[in-house]
């Protein structure tokens, strides 16, 4: 047998139908929903007469649109959001789903939700309308966003229509340097690779920095794999894989668990395995990083500069003068000098409890500048609580930060949590487009240590200053 | 799903890179529970101003590309957001084929499920068409699926490639899920196998 990768290991192990063509139908252990795209595919199953296939692996949660204060258990102002809301309640009672409403303490964000509640586990198949579903490919699972009409596909037949992908390597070798994060580490890959780097390919992260990382920090790391542009990340499992799994209210107990334990063994890339693509990087040269463009690719050291449109060759030009403009900035200014009015806190790939516990450690004992709001938005009620618990929460709340409830908030500003046009955020989300944060809003990617340092700085900083 | 055969129209230049799908459609416009309605907010934040009147120069507000049926832009674009509103709105403001030197992997996906064509072809011959679509609703291109080819307004023909299935399915109109439940036993055989085999899942 020829040596497979762990994703043509998966993807073998799900293969329902291969046409001669090459188009697969690929089985789907794990189907999460949420509110925003899933209510075109429910109304699709209606329409013509068809039933969820597979209810018991189909798993829902609100979060997208819903507001981050209290009473919204009660009442939704916004009228469009609620509709959305209230249809997903209704879809998950009538097809019968397991679902988390927005009454419930395990209501969060979905990608956060799934892995805390273990639904996500090693070897398995997960899709959810939405492209951060790379985010449980830190379980070694192949896991990744599809449309609203391949959300249909799988209500109804629990499989996906699906080409294989090529297989790409990224390594990071070595140890992370003191202030160096999860975030910095999928962060430099992207302004490595740049945002299309990954396209056609499923990145497998590896090397001793990745295996370092805790269970949150992979999932940081895969949760943008799409900013790269590829399919799906992922990572092979191992011993911290399986603790996070052990004893969650989905995963396997007893002597199904150690059978799913000898599964799960079996689940890495083969030696002399073919890789279409390798990227190393070492993890000593990785340095806090920040986003100074609207694209998750225009990523810079923080010790680095604003840079200019000229350093920048073909299409990249106009886009980076583009840029620029949006941003409001100017060549040349040092990254550390740009000032900030808004600090944002959470989304599904900074917002579990070991993110929250490194914005508190630079935050202890300090107060956020004035003129500067902050909040943070715990990923799930379930991190919320046990920050709270940690007095994590007395933390931020004695350094000026507001600490909301679960979801997906300021990330995509479906919410009512939105930048004003012209203000600038230092975020700990995944996506600086344009606008994502609010109409003419400014985003600056960071981790959440960055993040709680420009908050008590009120401009971008490098956190070692504040070690 | 409506059917992609030949089409015959404007082809509107959008030369930028990296067109995200928040650029597409807006975050605002994701929290409609139907697929319709779209087209009037497509690249609203580039189309419109904060008094929701039109940007003259932006280039689907051009009278020349009102009615455009072809978008012509550059690398990797669609990425971002899985988000199906991006092609339902390019679809409802009446845009069937889009050609790009390449595409973010969702949004490829998600065009062929409604009946839009995406077309990646190497960056010169997007250049090439880059240029003609500049000349305006003069500038009629065809994209004829069965035959691979696009015909420029001077009478060029390129060529491009198409996976063979979704070719199948965009020149037929067929749905998807119809063509899978054709396949249902070996579904079910699969289960029967995945019980047995990994019982936890």
């Amino acid at each position: 047998m020829s040596p497979k990768t762990l994703y043509d290991k998966i993807w073998d192990d799900h293969l329902v139908d291969e046409a001669e063509d090459g188009t697969c139908l690929l089985y789907i252990d794990r189907h999460l929903v949420h509110e925003v795209t899933s209510p075109q595919a429910f109304e699709g199953l209606r329409t013509s007469g068809r039933t969820v296939h597979a209810p018991e692996r189909t798993i829902g949660v609100p979060d997208h649109n819903v507001p981050t204060t209290p009473g919204r258990d009660v009442h939704i102002d916004n009228e469009e959001s609620r509709i959305q809301v209230e249809a997903l309640d209704k879809n998950a009672r009538d097809f019968g789903i397991h679902y988390y409403p927005v009454s419930d303490l395990r209501q969060g964000i979905v990608h956060i939700v799934g892995p805390e509640q273990g639904w996500t586990l090693p070897g398995m198949t997960v899709v959810c309308g939405d492209s951060h579903t790379a985010t449980h490919g830190a379980f070694g699972a192949l896991a990744h966003g599809i449309g609203t009409s391949e959300v249909e596909h799988v209500l109804a037949t629990q499989t996906l229509i699906a080409r294989k992908s090529k297989n790409m390597k990224v390594e990071i070798t070595g140890k992370l340097a003191p202030g160096v994060t999860a975030k910095d580490i999928t962060m430099s890959v992207i302004g490595t690779t740049g945002t299309a780097g990954g396209t056609g390919y499923v990145i497998e992260y590896c090397g001793e920095a990745i295996r370092d990382l805790s269970m949150e920090g992979r999932m940081t790391v895969c949760n943008m794999a799409i900013e790269g542009g590829a399919r799906a990340g992922l990572i092979a499992p191992d011993d911290k894989t399986y603790a996070y799994c052990k004893g969650r209210p989905h995963a396997p107990k007893g002597a199904q668990w150690e059978a799913a334990l000898n599964w799960w063994k079996t689940l890495f890339t083969d030696d002399d395995a073919k890789w279409d693509k390798v990227v190393t990087i070492r993890g000593e040269d990785i340095a806090p990083v920040v986003t100074w463009g609207t694209s998750p690719e225009d990523v810079l050291p923080i010790t680095g500069v604003v840079p200019s449109a000229d350093d920048f060759k073909g299409g990249k030009v106009d886009a980076a003068k583009r840029s620029l403009e949006y941003m409001g900035l100017t060549a040349g200014t040092p990254l550390c000098e740009i000032p900030i009015d808004t600090v944002f806190i959470g989304s599904c790939t900074n917002g579990r409890i070991e993110d929250l516990r490194a914005a508190a450690a630079i935050l202890k004992g300090k107060k956020v500048a004035d003129g500067v709001r902050a909040m943070v938005v715990p990923g799930s009620g379930l991190v919320r609580a046990q920050a709270e618990e940690e007095g994590l929460a007395d933390i931020f709340k004695d350094a000026g930060f507001e600490w909301r409830l679960a979801g997906c908030s300021m990330c995509l500003a479906m919410n009512p949590d939105q930048l004003e046009p012209g203000e600038r955020c230092a975020a700990t989300s995944n996506r600086n487009f344009e606008g994502r944060q609010g109409r003419g809003g400014r985003t600056h990617l960071m981790s959440p240590a960055m993040a709680a340092a420009a908050a008590v700085t009120g401009r971008l900083t490098d956190v070692r200053e504040l070690m | 799903m409506d059917k992609f055969e030949k089409l015959t129209g404007v082809a509107a230049p959008l030369d930028m890179i990296n067109v995200d799908t928040d650029m597409i459609i807006p975050k605002q416009f994701l929290k409609t529970i139907k697929r319709s309605g779209l087209g009037v907010s497509l690249f609203d934040e580039m189309r419109y101003d904060d008094d929701r009147n039109e940007k003259p120069d932006f280039v689907l507000n051009k009278p020349a590309y009102r009615n455009a049926e072809i978008l012509v832009a550059g690398d990797n674009f669609g990425c971002g957001s899985s988000r199906e509103h991006a092609p339902w709105a390019i679809k409802d403001f009446g845009i069937r084929c889009v050609i790009a030197p390449s595409f973010a992997d969702i949004f490829y996906n998600n065009c062929f499920k409604n009946g839009i064509l995406p077309i990646a072809l190497p960056p010169e011959q997007v250049d090439l068409l880059m240029r003609d679509a500049d000349k305006g609703e003069n500038a009629r291109m065809t994209v004829d699926l069965e035959n691979q080819s696009i015909t420029t307004s001077d009478g060029e023909v390129l060529t491009f490639e198409v996976d063979a299935f979704r070719k199948h399915c965009l020149l037929n109109g067929l749905d998807d899920i119809g063509l899978t439940m054709e396949k249902a036993p070996a579904i079910e055989t699969y289960e029967v196998t995945l019980a047995q085999a990994r019982p936890w899942v």
